[in-house]
Formats: structure tokens, C-alpha cells, sequence
């Protein structure tokens, strides 16, 4: 039970620190709109919204959660207000997942919003609604602890804003939601396969359109594998940098 | 009883020794005093103890829990105040603490109500509502102590707690310190003020570039020290000695220049007169003499033998 108020305590804190702002809040629905008018200005003709769909989804979620949880961890590293969490009575690893659950929540929120507003403009009729929850809810988590290998690995919040853009402007072209997984040339293919963006907007294709390359319990496993290492890495590093 | 035991604690940074070899026991109840220049090894030693710091070599044992395999299982009973107020900038006075409360398995209804009753402790009350950002060095200060209270801990470890804060302030929160070891917890205090020590502390520690360099309880400290006469003379026009100078006129004392003033230690009991006439020769006038009671400076100067010039005072409140 006590180790259940700590949890929510830092989840609520960080939800109502963080999160919640207005700023962020319009980020999650400015994002979205701005990639769907350049999609519009890039085609100039009125676009295939289901179809571009997994794409703003994904980069909803990977752009809002990565350098948000980057920036708040490295920002409360520099501060030294992290150390009262790393003094509280719970297990290492809890402890990490609480500070990580808001982002997932806000990547969650995030992935959504392009759904809320597609659904003004098309029929999303057929979609399985249950798979796109699991896709945005595996990217969230997988984009969140990215954050948290990001924020462990820099010592500067100016440094985590950077490192973040150095993992995910790459992923954006090689993740398969923009620029097709075949047409890339062959020697670049096998970096968008260790990529855990590429399962995510794939598994989300699949659920919305029915257009995934992968079989979806593929993607579910490379996307539960990528956030398991991604956790187990940064736990260490936490371990290893943080309590020198 | 001793509530906490440390042997053999060494920390190491590459070839750098922080803390090097040290062992104390720390009685449950007690004030005990971590004393020493900047850069000694004082808040490595907090930080090893609590487990924010990975011990190199050695044994930490708080309430019989050995700290470097399973420090977790103590968290729960001890309390942290850092150094530097490092609580939540965005949230209010009494949101950081219902927050604190939290962390230690609090509900917030219960960490809200402890919050109320320590910031009317603390004369912050008025307060409660504006956020941590807003709060003057001095309010902060009162705050991040009252976060590390809030969960009620045996042992309340203080790094530096009235550091760059001002005199009614610094004041208060030596108050609540004798406050908080009057109903029952033990303090861990480390301070580079020495008369703060003397004040606060049952017991004191000097360490000095890692290495703890005497251990005992203040009142052998100061009764050591009052072996000692000193005898401090102003001199006039504001005239100032080079202390290797007057060292020298003086062979048989220890002496100390700080300004016009002079300090001049004896083992003897001695008369006024001739240090007077000594001056006089000197083409120095005594403006005014006095004895001068052994400080715990004093004590550690004569222990030690260290220059205290990065050890601090804190007279005049």
C-alpha cells in the first residue's frame, strides 16, 4: 500500500508539474495538425488521412514523450530534487516506472489526438480499435524509456534536447512511416530494423488499414523486447552514473 | 545504544580519496557533529550513509541494517536535508511537503495535515500557498528541513543547515534542531561553523581531507581547551602584526593575528604587564586586554594543528 501512494505521488506530481500545462497540452494538438498540413502542402491534393494516419500517430507519440521525459529528469538531476526520490524507501526499478508512467500517459494522450481529429474528417470504420490501443500504448512506452536511456546519458538539459533529436530525426525516414521500408536502399534497411519506431507504425498500419509488412505478434514482441532493454539498460546506467 | 556504525568507510574516486578510512558510532538520541573545512569529505559521508553514494570499501550499519547491501530497508527511518533546498519549484510549500509525505508511503489527506502543523512550527504558515520559487534562502532552508521531517525519521541527517542564510534565520533553525532532539530523534549535523558544533553537538568529529582527525564529546573538547589562557590584545591605531613577527617576540606562546587583535595563548597563568611592556617596546599601544574564553576552534587548532582559515565563525548573534 505504501509503496502504492509513492508511486501515484510522483505520478500526480508529474502529471500536474509537467504534463498538464497548457503548453504541452497544445504541443499534443498543434504537433499533429502541423504534420497533417504538410502532408496536405507536399500533395496538394486532398489526402488519404487513413492512410498518413500511423505516421502522425507515431511521430505524436515519439516527439512528445522522449524530450519531455529527457528534459523534466535531467532538469530535476540538475536541481538535485531527483535525489528525493532516490532517498524514498521504494525499489529502484518502481521507482523509475513511476517517473516514467506520466509520459507514457502523456504519449497515450498524445497518439490519440490525430485519431480525435481524423475521425471529424473520415470514417474510420473497421479499425481494431483494440490493436491501435496497443500499438500507441507499446510505442508510448518504448518512446518514453528511450527518454529515460536519453536522460541518463546526458548531464544538461540542452544536452537532452539534442540527443533526443540525434535518435529520432533518423527514426522519422527509416521507421517506414513516410518513406516505404522497400524503397530504401538495401544498405540502410537493416537500420530501420533495429529501430522500435519501424514495429510500432507498422503494427499501427496494420490495425488501422490492414497494411502492416510484419505480422503483428512480430511487432508486439520487437516492441516489448526494445522497451524491456531500453528499461534494463537505463536501470543499470541509473545505477552505475547516479549512485556513483 | 548506537544507532549508526561506520568502519573502514573509504570513497574513491578514480585517485581521488574523499573519504578515506573512517570509523564513529553515532548514540540514538544524540546530536553529533560532523565538523570540517569545505572539500573534507562531510557530504560524501552523507551521502555513502543514506545511499545516494556508492560506498568503495568499508561498513555502514544504521539501526543493525547493513546500509551498503540493503540500504532501502533504512530509508524509511532516516530523514535527509541537503545542503542545497532542493525541493519543487512550480509547487507550493504545503504541495512539497504533502508530496515528501508521499514518497515515505503517506496519504496525501495525512501528509497534508503534518504539512499544516510544521509550517505553523516553522513560521511559515502564512506561506503554505505560494509556490517554493517565491520563498526567500531562509524560508527554503526551514522548508527542505520540514520536508525531511515530515515522515516522522529516527535519524535526521543536516548537511550544512544554516550555510548562506541570514542570522535570525540561522537562529531559529538551530532552535528547531534542539527541538527535533528534544522529542527524541537522533541528528546527524555536519557544519563548517564551529561554534554551531559547540552549540548544538553532545559529540564532535574533525575531518580533514577525508580522514577523521579526533572524536570526542564537546565538553572533553572544551575542558582540554581550558587548559589553555588566552589573552587577547586590540592594539591601537589599528596597528598590524605579521604573527611570524610577534611568533618570534613571544617564543614561548602560541600566538594568533587576526587584524589589530592578538591572541596570545599560555599554559601558565600570567600577568597582564609584561606582554604590555613587550608592546610598548614594540612602539604598540594596548588599546584593550581581556581573557578570552577557549572556543572549539581553539580546541581543533591545538588537537589538530590545522590552520582554521577554512573553518567558519559564526559570533556576533
Amino acid at each position: 500500500m505504501k509503496t502504492w501512494i509513492a508511486f501515484s505521488s510522483i505520478l500526480k506530481k508529474d502529471m500536474s508539474t509537467y504534463y498538464l500545462k497548457p503548453p504541452n497540452i497544445s504541443w499534443g494538438i498543434i504537433f499533429p495538425l502541423a504534420w497533417a498540413v504538410m502532408f496536405f502542402i507536399r500533395t496538394g491534393e486532398p489526402m488519404d488521412i487513413r492512410g498518413i494516419l500511423p505516421g502522425i500517430m507515431g511521430l505524436s507519440i515519439l516527439f512528445g514523450t522522449t524530450s519531455m521525459l529527457a528534459v523534466t529528469i535531467t532538469f530535476e538531476r540538475r536541481r538535485e530534487s531527483f535525489n528525493r526520490l532516490l532517498l524514498a524507501p521504494i525499489d529502484l526499478n518502481l521507482l523509475m516506472l513511476a517517473k516514467t508512467s506520466g509520459a507514457i500517459i502523456f504519449g497515450v494522450a498524445n497518439g490519440f489526438v490525430p485519431v480525435l481529429i481524423a475521425s471529424f474528417l473520415t470514417s474510420l470504420a473497421g479499425v481494431n480499435w483494440a490493436g491501435v490501443f496497443v500499438g500507441v500504448l507499446l510505442i508510448s512506452i518504448t518512446s518514453t524509456f528511450m527518454g529515460l536511456f536519453i536522460a541518463v546519458a546526458v548531464r544538461e538539459v540542452f544536452e537532452a534536447q539534442t540527443f533526443s533529436n540525434f535518435f529520432r530525426f533518423p527514426m522519422i525516414f527509416l521507421c517506414g512511416l513516410f518513406i516505404p521500408l522497400a524503397t530504401l536502399p538495401f544498405w540502410l534497411r537493416p537500420l530501420s530494423y533495429i529501430l522500435p519506431l519501424t514495429y510500432g507504425a507498422d503494427l499501427l498500419r496494420e490495425m488501422l488499414n490492414g497494411e502492416g509488412i510484419f505480422h503483428p505478434g512480430v511487432s508486439l514482441v520487437m516492441l516489448f523486447v526494445f522497451a524491456l532493454g531500453l528499461f534494463l539498460f537505463s536501470i543499470r546506467n541509473v545505477k552505475r552514473k547516479w549512485i556513483d | 545504544m548506537a544507532i549508526i556504525e561506520v568502519n573502514g568507510l573509504t570513497k574513491q574516486y578514480g585517485d581521488l580519496v574523499a573519504v578515506n578510512d573512517i570509523d564513529f558510532s553515532v548514540q540514538e538520541g544524540e546530536i553529533f557533529g560532523f565538523l570540517g573545512p569545505n572539500g573534507a569529505g562531510k557530504t560524501t559521508t552523507i551521502k555513502m550513509l543514506t545511499g545516494l553514494t556508492r560506498v568503495t570499501s568499508g561498513e555502514v550499519r544504521i539501526d543493525g541494517v547493513d546500509c551498503v547491501r540493503a540500504v532501502k530497508n533504512v530509508q524509511s527511518i532516516i530523514g535527509v536535508v541537503p545542503d542545497e533546498s532542493n525541493l519543487y519549484d512550480e509547487l507550493s510549500g504545503l504541495d512539497n511537503l504533502a508530496f515528501c509525505a508521499g514518497l515515505y508511503g503517506i496519504r496525501r489527506s495525512e501528509g497534508l495535515q503534518r504539512g499544516l502543523k510544521l509550517l505553523k512550527q516553522f513560521g511559515l504558515e502564512e506561506a503554505k500557498n505560494k509556490p517554493f520559487r517565491t520563498y526567500s534562502k531562509g524560508m527554503k532552508r526551514k522548508l527542505t528541513i520540514a520536508a525531511g521531517i515530515i515522515h516522522r525519521p529516527r535519524i535526521l541527517f543536516l548537511d550544512e543547515p544554516t550555510t548562506g542564510i541570514d542570522v535570525v534565520s540561522a537562529r531559529q533553525i538551530r532552535n528547531l534542531v534542539l527541538d527535533l532532539n528534544r522529542a527524541g530523534a537522533t541528528i546527524f549535523l555536519t557544519t563548517h561553523y564551529i561554534e554551531e558544533a559547540e552549540r548544538l553537538c553532545s559529540r564532535v568529529a574533525f575531518i580533514v581531507e577525508g580522514k577523521i582527525r579526533h572524536l570526542d564529546t564537546v565538553e572533553n573538547l572544551l575542558e582540554q581547551a581550558r587548559e589553555d589562557n588566552i589573552l587577547e590584545f586590540v592594539l591601537s591605531n589599528n596597528r598590524v602584526f605579521e604573527e611570524e613577527f610577534l611568533q618570534k617576540a613571544f617564543p614561548e606562546n602560541r600566538i594568533e593575528v587576526k587584524g589589530s587583535r592578538v591572541r596570545i595563548h599560555t599554559t601558565e597563568p600570567v600577568g597582564l604587564k609584561s606582554f604590555i611592556d613587550r608592546f610598548t617596546e614594540m612602539d604598540c599601544e594596548v588599546f584593550e586586554a581581556r581573557l578570552v574564553r577557549p572556543t572549539l576552534e581553539d580546541v581543533l587548532v591545538r588537537i589538530t594543528g590545522l590552520d582554521t582559515s577554512g573553518l567558519k565563525e559564526v559570533r556576533g548573534e
